[in-house]
């Protein structure tokens, strides 16, 4: 498989989303929005991540194989946090005598 | 000078009793190149694996000798031959050496690494240079382990459960951990090192479908240690942190959660032991298909099985955590799933059984331990599945039943495998042939020897024996001096293997290229194989374990002997 | 099976085939070990996540003490050295070796920007007494803080507090050793790149420590909201 070579256009273009992005999660991290503070900081935390593994890091010209592994490190980290978090937020559910 | 007795005695194998006179090949990786800096900066995975070789073994005794302090204090029901704090240091440091230090590596970082790119018929792992790394750094943490040893030890168990180990135990801890910590890369390192391989360096023709299942257990084994390994390394080094700082992380008393400790502890232990199983199940595959002469049957399920193992093992941790306040639902989620768990091992287990049924056995040492480890794995995996269940957890759970149980699996299991692939593979590593009556006597010892042991404590634990402690009532003194007479018996069977093994290197007979008549690579190429393993990479045109026929394989096999080696033919050709 | 054209590449290790089996082997390597450095930060991010959602009105109260505008430019030259690597990259793709060493030293200084900044950043938490340690000479000590007037009022567990404080520096303490690293690895690629060592047909070492030093970078990414801006609505 011969290497593809990814345009510095392309490259400019992925670092001026960045940029916007940080701005943008910095400018409503300022406003009260309660729980979903959390959430919009971290789904736009995740775009960021996502642009900088698909082009930065050549992984969405990259083999499948490479695509396995990148989905597969997340994928563990995710059983990790949520099985832990499955014993912490379900203490306490069943009301047997404590 | 050829010693012929022993020759007669070597196998009963009729062709190899035919063959008189075996040369060995003049350079090999052995001889290839000499002196002290050759073997210490080799890149050559051969003699890094004899690296390991070294550690490990040495390793495996220190840890015995610290069993043998346990067994001894357990023949009195009072504490009485050291006090408690020491014997907590002995039980501590058993499980530190044996698990981080022998157990984890043995098979992957000797046989694997040796055998691997034979196997697939490369030159080389991917990346030499990583693979004697990966040894530094063993030996480095290693040496930590072992100032930590020297200045007493740690006396918080193997598990490090805080917050004794971070709050109230001794100064030692820290050390130990750091130790555990530098040793858990070179795993990672193995790790990396094989499934790059795999991926990337087979043979031409080498499908995955076709590569022997020794390659897929070391495969799925270096998946955990890739995805587990730096959860305990982050842990331990949260852990020193905690020592040194006392923010309470891990301690209740300054608002930490000593449980999170132990989700993040057993995130790692409980693949580990899949680390340790999957390579012994690997060659026990190799074992059986081999001295059977048969195709494993079900070959693809049992390596879709090793897979299986390695992925549900990450989601099965929680069983070890049912009384330490996890929640309920948890607790119910975990037990379901470390059923599951159970299965893919019991497929192999039918598997390995159902290759047997009409097939060509030799009942030689390598096939004694593989009888070994199939029949301990059994009751292993079996006492595994009552501690899975939630009620009966709450009885068993910290008592001698646990200990019973993952000594079946760990030394019934891996030490079994380890020694079956060592005999097996013994003459390919090392050109010579071991002395088949004194090994398969070895083995009867080790048997008989470990039962004895590990069987009363089942009994113990079940009459609520705890683990770890050094006194215990009266009537359990029967049983223990029992566990403690096997555990002396096991120590001798260990130790006639390593009599012979080094006695064979100067004067056991010269083994040819394939002495077992094995299907495989790696018996393609010379006993020992030359540096870079092949002569001319090997092109695979037929399926994994494609014997033909006995009688076919003995007019080849007289043909072949004069050329001094011996091809097994695909069926259809020539 | 070889290219023909570099069957004996000077960069082609004994014992591989060919340049292409070497690169793939090599990315697919990189990887790997990317996977395990996921699972290494994980750990930390894990107890994280617990602890906030123990202590979150704390969390917040401690985060909105950290000076967030340095955090924020952290960021910024964090995405322009990424930017300035994968350009380094590119350059190694394309064979211009005086690019590929201005790029690197650019990314090198970016880098080098961050951990400046960092230890001012650190610098400021240690006069306000903001470092969870207890010394005879040196202690934690949150009461006397307030950088805006809503977070002064709520009344908050010190305990809880110093646990995040602990947390900040635990992991931005890793990601700053691991950016060390990365600097000491450029400085290394600068050595060889100067040397002509790269290539259009050989050139891996610099695209591997590109997929590390994003990867640094990915890390701060998640970083910067969990730390810095979980109590920015306060004011």
């Amino acid at each position: 498989m011969r290497e593809h070579i990814v345009s510095r256009n392309i490259y400019f273009t992925i670092f001026i989303a960045l940029v916007v992005l940080t701005v943008a999660t910095w400018s409503v991290a300022k406003m009260d929005l309660g729980r979903m503070n959390a959430v919009v900081a971290l789904t736009i935390a995740v775009i960021k991540a996502t642009l900088v593994v698909l082009y930065f890091m050549h992984v969405r010209y990259s083999s499948k194989l490479t695509w396995v592994f990148v989905g597969a490190g997340f994928f563990w980290l995710a059983i990790m946090v949520a099985l832990t978090l499955s014993d912490y937020m379900t203490r306490g559910w069943l009301n047997i005598a404590q | 000078m050829r010693n012929r007795r022993s020759q007669r005695r070597l196998s009963n194998r009729v062709f190899m009793e035919i063959a008189e006179k075996v040369i060995p090949p003049r350079t090999h990786y052995l001889n290839a190149t000499y002196g002290v800096k050759s073997w210490l900066l080799t890149t050559d995975h051969k003699r890094i694996a004899l690296l390991y070789l070294a550690s490990v073994t040495f390793f495996f005794f220190l840890g015995g000798l610290f069993a043998v302090g346990i067994r001894l204090e357990l023949l009195t029901p009072k504490g009485d031959f050291v006090q408690a704090e020491t014997y907590n240091r002995m039980f501590t440091m058993h499980g530190v050496v044996m698990i981080f230090f022998f157990l984890i590596p043995a098979i992957p970082a000797v046989l694997g690494n040796f055998l691997v790119p034979l196997m697939i018929g490369a030159k080389d792992l991917a990346f030499p240079r990583i693979n004697l790394l990966s040894w530094y750094i063993y030996t480095l943490g290693a040496a930590f382990t072992v100032v930590a040893i020297i200045l007493g030890g740690v006396d918080t168990g193997w598990t490090f459960y805080t917050p004794y180990s971070s709050t109230y135990s001794n100064g030692n801890v820290v050390l130990t951990g750091v130790g555990a910590f530098i040793t858990g890369f070179s795993s990672i390192l193995t790790g990396l090192n094989f499934i790059v391989t795999i991926h990337t360096m087979r043979a031409p023709g080498l499908t995955w479908f076709r590569l022997p299942l020794f390659i897929w257990s070391h495969y799925a084994t270096s998946l955990i240690m890739i995805l587990g390994t730096p959860v305990i390394a982050v842990t331990l080094l949260l852990l020193a942190l905690e020592r040194i700082v006392h923010i309470g992380i891990f301690d209740p008393a300054l608002g930490g959660d000593p449980v999170l400790f132990q989700h993040l502890f057993w995130f790692y232990s409980h693949p580990a032991v899949y680390i340790m199983v999957l390579p012994a199940m690997g060659v026990i595959s190799e074992l059986v298909a081999n001295m059977t002469r048969k195709n494993i049957f079900g070959y693809k399920f049992v390596a879709f099985a090793s897979l299986a193992i390695a992925v549900f093992g990450f989601l099965v941790w929680g069983h070890h955590l049912f009384v330490s306040t996890q929640s309920v639902y948890a607790g119910m989620m975990f037990s379901i799933l470390s059923y599951a768990v159970a299965v893919p091992s019991a497929v192999k287990v039918f598997n390995w059984t159902a290759t047997l049924y009409k097939g060509s056995i030799s009942y030689n040492t390598p096939m004694l331990y593989a009888f070994g480890f199939i029949g301990f794995f059994i009751i292993g995996g079996m006492t595994g599945l009552f501690l899975a269940a939630l009620g009966v957890d709450v009885h068993v759970h910290d008592t001698y039943f646990v200990v019973a149980h993952f000594h079946y699996i760990m030394v019934g299991g891996t030490i079994m495998g380890y020694l079956g692939g060592m005999h097996y593979w013994w003459p390919k590593i090392t050109g010579r042939m071991y002395p088949e009556a004194w090994a398969r006597f070895a083995a009867l010892v080790i048997f008989v020897g470990f039962n004895l042991t590990f069987f009363p404590q089942f009994l113990l634990g079940y009459m609520g024996m705890p683990r770890r402690y050094y006194a215990y009532p009266e009537e359990f003194q029967v049983l223990n001096v029992m566990s403690s007479a096997g555990a002396s018996i096991l120590g001798i069977g260990y130790l006639i293997p390593m009599i012979y093994f080094i006695w064979s290197m100067r004067y056991g007979p010269h083994a040819s290229a394939n002495p077992w008549g094995a299907f495989g690579l790696e018996w393609r190429t010379s006993s020992p194989p030359p540096t870079l393993n092949f002569e001319k990479t090997p092109v695979v045109t037929w399926e994994a374990y494609e014997f033909t026929p006995r009688d076919e394989m003995v007019v080849v096999s007289v043909r072949d002997l004069l050329d001094e080696t011996l091809r097994p033919r695909p069926v259809g050709s020539e | 099976m070889a290219d023909t054209h570099t069957t004996t590449h000077a960069g082609l290790a004994h014992h591989f085939d060919d340049m292409e089996q070497q690169r793939e082997a090599g990315t697919l390597g990189m990887w790997a070990f990317l996977v395990t450095e996921v699972m290494f930060f994980g750990g930390l991010f894990l107890a994280y996540i617990l602890y906030r959602a123990r202590a979150p009105v704390e969390f917040a109260v401690a985060s909105n003490s950290l000076n967030v505008t340095m955090g924020f430019i952290n960021t910024l030259v964090l995405i322009c050295s990424s930017l300035t690597m994968a350009l380094a990259v590119y350059f190694s793709q394309t064979g211009k070796r005086n690019l590929i060493v201005v790029f690197l030293l650019l990314t090198m200084g970016l880098g080098l920007t961050f951990l400046v900044i960092k230890g001012f950043e650190y610098h400021e938490k240690y006069v306000e007494h903001h470092i969870p340690v207890r010394f005879a000479t040196y202690e934690f000590n949150w009461e006397g803080h307030a950088s805006g007037h809503e977070a002064a009022s709520i009344p908050v567990d010190d305990g809880k507090v110093e646990m995040f404080f602990w947390l900040y520096f635990a992991m931005t303490g890793v990601h700053a050793l691991h950016m060390i690293i990365g600097l000491g690895i450029l400085a290394t690629l600068v050595l060889m790149a100067r040397r002509g060592r790269f290539t259009p047909d050989y050139h891996s070492p610099v695209e591997l420590s590109g997929l590390y030093w994003h990867f640094v970078d990915i890390v701060w990414i998640f970083l910067f909201p969990l730390l810095y801006l979980v109590g920015a609505h306060l004011h």
